[in-house]
């Protein structure tokens, strides 16, 4: 009813081709932004930051990493964890063999080490396909992993074998999630992931993207077409993974504070899968969505019982939401296998043509 | 340098010369171990075979068997009665999985269903975890009739021992496998799933049900996990630590090929094989611990080679 | 595309539920978080742990009212030994007025050095997490009573030194590859050459926890003349029955106080009969306190643990950890004056509560463990530890309690602490007068 481009006239082709070529998506978007960046430091409390829209965010952008290798590229991966953590590692060395420079600027160069070993492990992908390529990664999966303790360099030979944040500062603030404040960690990862959303919606949109479709819809025809493989698909294996690398840097140095292996373990690698398929291959929101329901939605259950006084007990509760999990991705993909974006999508199309049952 | 090369191709054959025990010894368990790969990936390709789903469950199910078997024996059912009622909940998991998930998702793209069956993974560990309890369980030895001796065998100058454990898991593996063999080939139900294996939409035309073939293949690969988790769970115990190492079973599968069944067994008993002798021979000059990744590198170094697998079909492409 | 519409989502859950981190505590009670995990993996180890832990507590509760007249409020956070998840549980639980964390995982405790002093609540790492922690000066909000992984491992070492000698021997040491079973590893390296042992190491990683013939056979291969074991979860049973399969003398093979439960062992059963474990809490429920706990607590229903778990090793630990905390809150009590007392308080009760003989007969503990007293400087108490020998069927005390080498350990802590803060300019020490 409110949600209606009557009236909207395109005149150009420019505005004919805008990513939200309807004025309310415009208006929501910047809603949304407004409440992002203001509204929310304003009312979240350390809880909130900490636990909740830090880990989100970071999420999100891990699962647009994944996203544009297997929603956009159609190239299966179990490797997103280790990823993560080539860009944690890089950036761990990166600080403390260049202390005065920015942290900003170290985790996003950091991002630079994982496309690189992305690309290594993505060679295979010329000659194997689907299944099969989903376990090559899960070989990079556990090689890393193995790296990551075996190559004391990596740790700077800790004791513990763990790394951790130095103190980050920016302009004169502390960062480190330690003793710096979250709102201003928060707005930082923030800003980060707009941006790079916005890049990654661009690029994808862009001749790149599209030939990723193209190798993702048929590959032969698309080789047929004039698509390199090789170059679609490693630049496919490098983006993703730079994403990736940056959420891994961001996890460590300004949600955790320290991380061991575990912390980029195979089960991190399915977490990420998971909120790409609920959320929905091939779309930037859906990463959004998928983060919310596989990270902050169990947040939620395990924080209900004593919310509402209940007497119910740690253990059971974490039982009840694996359970519940699994049941919502059976759930889903039954009833929608494309995903919470594309029930997003019929959701806003009903709006568009409310109340006649079909629109134009 | 040359200390490097000498650590690669001379320190191990001498060990080897000098301790032949040992290296049967390793043989052995390397052996023993992938037979185990194998009757996971077994209900890897049972699945893959019949109803073209990857299931990922698969892992998860042979901790889900076990753990039910001995958590009600736990609770006071009789060893025997417990395996009944083991076998008993695989069916009704096999049937319920069927009517629930399969049925709704025919016709999806192979990552939808893969996703359901990870989902599945989820929910059957919540389950388990809720009724069974998640701490680990020893394996119900004496009722069953499991043996636990030992016998040794002394050869070149040395000693090589083989527990009773894991001599009977190599034999009922065996015997599964030529069970399943003759299930496959002598009775109708077994020849009505080649059909489906070979062309689904051709099966129906002749009037095989194929929700009753996936019910089946589902027990089947139930059963296969059950066995599964009873061996591994005698050789240390059940918990749901055993899910990861099934992890090991995908690279048993890229070897072996997703269809094959000599496959699996083959694959498996490569990678049980080659990851013993190559942590025990070789695992010091990367500084040990090289099994977590050794099965994964060895099949994707395999892929690039021979993308199908050993006993895959040739996978032709067309436009 | 709207990117954010489900950032708005959260931001309306964020109203909604905004309160649910501020609920009130009553007046005149103090809030313990229990970090605990009984799912996952680790699950067989984390459950009697946590039991115990809450048990003693609310054992308090019924019994003395709590502590100096504050009730004890206990309250679990399932972390499935999972580091992200432990920090969600220090978030959720630190604006509900902690009083002390005890994180129950190397990984998780970590994380929490650093926040400890932004936030004022101490970390009570028993016996586990980073041994450097043990230096006080360095960190003042962190303490690792009774004793700290290389101080065990040394004493360790001087049990097999005063049963056979240590000198010319080869040590394996069979460790869970991660941040925990590495921690000995530096020790093992600077005390090699002193004392004049050598030593190989086998790493299990998580994936293999039950796989483990390979480390075994390697085993065979370097003969090593004993075995020790950092390892965890189903590790443990899993290397024991290994062990017995190589034919390697079980009572040459010592585990350290995590691998060393019934939950370890009573999978095994009569097959690791001879194994030994380093333990520093009593085994049994033979002690007056423990006596308490059952009757005001276990046969009353209020307690997660079945009757028959109560005094196992595990169990035990956990009560043995409750003890620590109430103690140091009683310290704290005195000496402020205050019922209620802050993290701050507590830090210092922790640094000056005295866990002596009369102390711990008072308690109704005598023998339970050796005394345990801190100070400033010294965050690990130099607690003893006892070997203990499965029997088949229990575990059995075989050794008086041994002190560590602190000369030779202390040293090394204090090296390791340096290193640890040596990139971090702002790190923030005490003075010890």
């Amino acid at each position: 009813m409110f949600y209606r481009e009557a009236g909207q006239f395109k005149t150009t082709y420019q505005a004919d081709q805008s990513i939200f070529p309807i004025l309310q998506d415009r208006v929501g978007l910047g809603a949304i932004l407004l409440i992002a960046f203001v509204g929310v430091p304003l009312v979240a409390n350390e809880f909130w930051m900490n636990s909740i829209m830090i880990p989100f965010l970071i999420w999100s952008l891990a699962a647009i990493g994944l996203n544009i290798l297997m929603g956009y590229a159609g190239q299966l991966s179990l490797g997103t964890g280790a990823f993560m953590g080539v860009g944690a590692y890089a950036c761990y060395k990166l600080m403390t063999i260049f202390p005065e420079v920015n942290i900003i600027i170290h985790i996003f160069i950091s991002g630079f080490f994982a496309a690189g070993v992305g690309i290594l492990f993505g060679l295979p992908s010329l000659r194997i396909k689907g299944l099969y390529l989903a376990i090559t990664t899960l070989a990079a999966q556990f090689f890393l992993e193995w790296s990551f303790i075996r190559i004391p360099w990596l740790y700077n030979y800790n004791d513990s074998g763990a790394i951790d944040s130095t103190s980050p500062t920016l302009f004169g603030h502390a960062i480190d999630p330690a003793s710096g404040d979250s709102s201003l960690r928060y707005l930082i990862i923030l800003s980060i992931v707009v941006v790079m959303t916005w890049v990654a919606s661009n690029v994808i949109r862009g001749r790149i993207g599209r030939s990723w479709m193209m190798i993702r819809d048929m590959d032969i025809a698309a080789e047929l077409m004039g698509i390199k493989p090789l170059t679609a698909k490693l630049s496919a294996f490098a983006m993703s993974s730079y994403y990736c690398g940056v959420a891994g840097a961001l996890m460590v140095f300004l949600w955790l504070g320290s991380a061991e292996v575990e912390s980029f373990d195979i089960n991190k690698s399915f977490q990420v899968l998971f909120m790409v398929i609920i959320g929905g291959m091939g779309s930037l929101i859906g990463c959004f969505m998928g983060a919310f329901l596989i990270f902050v939605l169990p947040i939620m259950m395990r924080a209900l019982p004593s919310f509402l006084g209940l007497g119910i007990n740690a253990a059971t509760m974490e039982h009840v939401t694996s359970v519940l999990i699994g049941v919502l991705i059976i759930f889903f993909l039954i009833v929608e296998p494309h995903g919470l974006a594309r029930l997003w999508q019929i959701a806003k199309e009903k709006l568009r043509t409310w109340p006649f049952p079909y629109g134009s | 340098m040359q200390e490097l090369l000498h650590q690669i191709f001379v320190a191990p054959f001498t060990l080897i010369y000098e301790l032949p025990d040992l290296f049967i010894q390793t043989i052995w368990e390397g052996f023993v171990a992938g037979v185990l790969y194998s009757l996971i990936a077994l209900g890897f390709v049972l699945i893959f075979k019949a109803s073209g789903v990857f299931n990922f469950a698969q892992g998860i199910m042979v901790v889900f068997a076990a753990l039910a078997m001995v958590g009600l024996h736990e609770m006071g059912v009789p060893a025997w009665l417990s395996l009944i009622l083991a076998i008993a909940i695989m069916w009704a998991l096999a049937w319920g999985i069927e009517r629930v998930v399969l049925r709704k998702l025919v016709n999806q793209p192979d990552a939808i269903l893969l996703m359901a069956t990870i989902g599945l993974t989820l929910l059957l560990k919540g389950v388990g975890e809720t009724v069974f309890g998640g701490e680990p369980k020893s394996m119900i030895h004496t009722e069953l009739g499991l043996p636990t001796g030992v016998t040794d065998w002394n050869a070149f100058g040395g000693l090589v021992s083989f527990q009773h454990i894991d001599v009977a898991a190599v034999v009922i593996a065996v015997l599964m496998v030529i069970g399943l063999g003759i299930f496959f080939s002598k009775t109708r139900i077994g020849r009505a799933l080649r059909a489906v294996a070979d062309d689904h939409q051709a099966a129906l035309s002749v009037g095989i049900s194929l929700n009753q073939i996936w019910v089946i293949v589902w027990f089947a690969a139930g059963v296969v996990a059950l066995v599964t988790g009873i061996m591994w769970g005698a050789r240390s115990e059940v918990s749901f630590a055993l899910e990861i190492i099934a992890l090991k079973a995908l690279a048993v599968l890229i070897l072996g090929g997703f269809t094959s069944i000599p496959g699996a067994i083959v694959g498996g008993l490569i990678i049980g094989i080659g990851e013993k002798v190559f942590e025990v021979y070789w695992g010091s000059i990367f500084g040990g611990g090289v099994e977590a990744w050794f099965a994964y590198v060895l099949a994707l170094i395999f892929l690039l080679f021979r993308p199908q697998g050993l006993f895959g079909e040739k996978i032709i492409e067309r436009v | 595309m709207k990117l954010k519409s489900c950032l708005l989502g959260a931001a309306a859950f964020a109203v909604a539920a905004g309160g649910f981190t501020a609920t009130a505590q009553a007046e005149d009670s103090i809030y313990i978080p229990s970090l605990s995990y009984r799912t996952g993996p680790f699950a067989g180890g984390g459950t009697p742990f946590a039991d115990g832990f809450a048990d003693y507590l609310n054992m308090l509760n019924a019994r003395d009212g709590g502590i100096g007249g504050a009730k004890l409020v206990v309250e679990e956070c399932e972390t499935g030994y999972n580091a992200q998840k432990g920090v969600e549980c220090y978030e959720a639980t630190k604006g509900k007025g902690a009083l002390v964390y005890n994180p129950l995982s190397t990984g998780i405790t970590l994380q929490l050095i650093p926040k400890a002093p932004v936030d004022q609540i101490p970390v009570l790492s028993m016996g586990y997490g980073l041994s450097a922690a043990a230096e006080g000066k360095t960190f003042p909000w962190t303490f690792t009573y009774p004793t700290s992984y290389w101080s065990q491992m040394s004493s360790i070492l001087k049990y097999i030194d005063a049963n056979g000698g240590l000198k010319g021997k080869k040590i394996g040491f069979i460790y869970l590859d991660v941040g925990y079973g590495k921690e000995p590893i530096p020790l093992l390296e600077q005390l090699a050459p002193k004392l004049g042992f050598k030593w190989v190491g086998f790493p299990v990683g998580v994936k293999e926890m039950q796989n483990q013939s390979s480390q075994w056979l390697n085993v065979r291969k370097e003969r090593p003349d004993w075995m020790i074991m950092w390892g965890w979860g189903a590790m443990n049973s899993t290397a024991v029955k290994e062990a017995a399969k190589i034919r390697f003398p079980l009572d040459k093979f010592i585990g350290n106080w995590w691998s060393a439960a019934h939950a370890d062992l009573n999978p095994v059963g009569a097959t690791g009969k001879g194994y030994l474990g380093a333990n520093f809490s009593g085994i049994g429920t033979d002690f007056p306190a423990l006596q308490d706990v059952i009757k005001h607590v276990v046969d009353a229903g209020n307690s997660k643990a079945k009757k028959e778990d109560v005094g196992n090793v595990l169990y035990n630990r956990g009560l043995f950890n409750a003890v620590l905390v109430a103690e140091a809150i009683h310290a704290a009590q005195k000496a402020t004056g205050k019922k209620v007392i802050t993290g701050a308080d507590m830090r210092g009760g922790l640094e000056t509560f005295d866990l002596s003989e009369a102390r711990l007969k008072e308690l109704g503990l005598e023998g339970f463990t050796a005394p345990v007293k801190g100070s400033c400087a010294d965050h690990e108490g130099a607690g003893s530890v006892f070997i203990q020998q499965w029997d088949g069927k229990n575990w059995k005390r075989i050794s008086d309690p041994i002190t560590p080498m602190t000369d030779v350990v202390r040293p090394l802590l204090e090296e390791a602490a340096a290193k640890y803060v040596s990139d971090k300019p702002d790190w923030k020490t005490q003075t010890c007068g």
